[in-house]
């Protein structure tokens, strides 16, 4: 008999480790973030319809699409919930590609000073 | 006897996990998957998703650069991609239905990987095929943007009347690429609920090109690749139309 309950115990105790693999949270986090994201989405669209310009448009442009991102991947994607090990993994790779933004720009300024130089001051 | 019993050989029971930094070089380090509590399907997709980042990175970035560089004024993609809506002209409108459509196919293939866990065949089905004729709609409407694009506005990846020459090819490039995704997404979607419908993770049968046994764990795994597909398709929005 204690023998049986054992294995019951351990049945459970398997079934419960089973049950951590899968990713399980309640369907209202999955609801109140995607409200989020239409509201945020809502306001990018408005930074468009209002004309907003200069800085102030690049800042809530930019602001609003990594909120938007970083609610995707740590919600819908259930980032937040994995380990460090996988969330450090996939998330730092990318930030390297700020490396190659920096170097498009500096070349991108470059191109456009020698061609305001060449074409359009008609120097060719 | 008594001896054996004080030394703890209890193989049965796995050793507690590390946390924080400690927990990282514990996980690589340790000789098994470094991945814990996470099914080796799901670890490889996000790997994949990894490079597919590095891929959509490389467009935008060189976007950016010949954007900067230009010395052609860039068309206004406000006024580009306007609608004529009730007599009015609406700036970017259908860019903002089509976001619109894309986060709520998110939203229900999260909440599908959800009631796939608990089992509940139906409704992962439902909501699997509700995403999947999201992005029909998005592909549809993205059809609509090129076609109106290239007939009514004259764009082509070579040039368009309206500005720097440019501006056609890093378009058709990007969201070319990224309709793609979307459209693989369709497909893949459809197949997953009809496996889902079948009964196919329940009788954990093999898939078509593994003999690995189906289970819900595909359902997460699908549920990753649309919401990397979202995920692209924000950073589209802000830096290519709303720039």
């Amino acid at each position: 008999m204690a023998h049986a309950e054992g294995q019951q115990h351990a049945y459970a105790e398997g079934q419960q480790h089973a049950h951590a693999e899968g990713q399980q949270h309640p369907i209202g986090i999955y609801l109140k973030i995607w409200g989020l994201l239409f509201i945020l989405s809502t306001a990018s669209y408005l930074v468009d319809y209002f004309h907003f310009q200069g800085y102030l448009r690049w800042f809530l442009i930019i602001v609003f699409m990594l909120a938007k991102a970083g609610l995707i991947v740590a919600v819908f994607m259930h980032m937040m919930w994995e380990r460090l090990a996988l969330m450090y993994a996939i998330v730092l790779p990318p930030l390297l590609l700020m490396v190659l933004l920096g170097i498009g720009a500096l070349e991108a300024d470059y191109t456009f000073v020698t061609r305001s130089v060449f074409f359009l001051k008609g120097l060719f | 006897m008594t001896q054996t019993q004080a030394i703890p050989t209890n193989t049965l029971e796995p050793l507690p996990l590390a946390e924080g930094l400690q927990g990282i070089v514990g996980d690589w380090s340790s000789d098994q998957r470094a991945f814990k509590k996470v099914p080796w399907g799901k670890a490889m997709m996000w790997i994949f998703l990894v490079s597919d980042t590095f891929i959509f990175s490389a467009f935008l970035i060189s976007y950016m650069t010949v954007r900067m560089s230009t010395t052609e004024p860039w068309p206004n993609p406000s006024e580009v991609f306007a609608l004529t809506l009730f007599g009015r002209k609406i700036p970017l409108i259908l860019i903002a239905i089509m976001t619109f459509i894309l986060i709520s196919s998110s939203g229900t293939m999260a909440m599908a990987v959800k009631f796939g866990y608990e089992k509940n065949k139906r409704m992962t089905f439902i909501l699997l095929l509700i995403t999947a004729a999201f992005g029909a709609s998005f592909v549809g409407m993205q059809a609509f943007e090129w076609t109106k694009l290239i007939m009514e506005e004259g764009v082509r990846p070579w040039g368009n009347p309206m500005g720097a020459a440019q501006f056609g090819s890093a378009f058709f490039m990007i969201t070319g690429f990224h309709g793609t995704h979307v459209s693989i997404g369709v497909i893949f979607l459809i197949i997953v609920a009809i496996k889902v419908i079948r009964g196919d993770l329940d009788h954990q049968r093999p898939g078509f090109l593994t003999g690995r046994k189906g289970n819900y764990e595909i359902v997460e795994i699908m549920g990753l690749y649309w919401h990397f597909v979202d995920l692209v398709w924000v950073f589209i929005f802000a830096l290519f139309y709303l720039w």
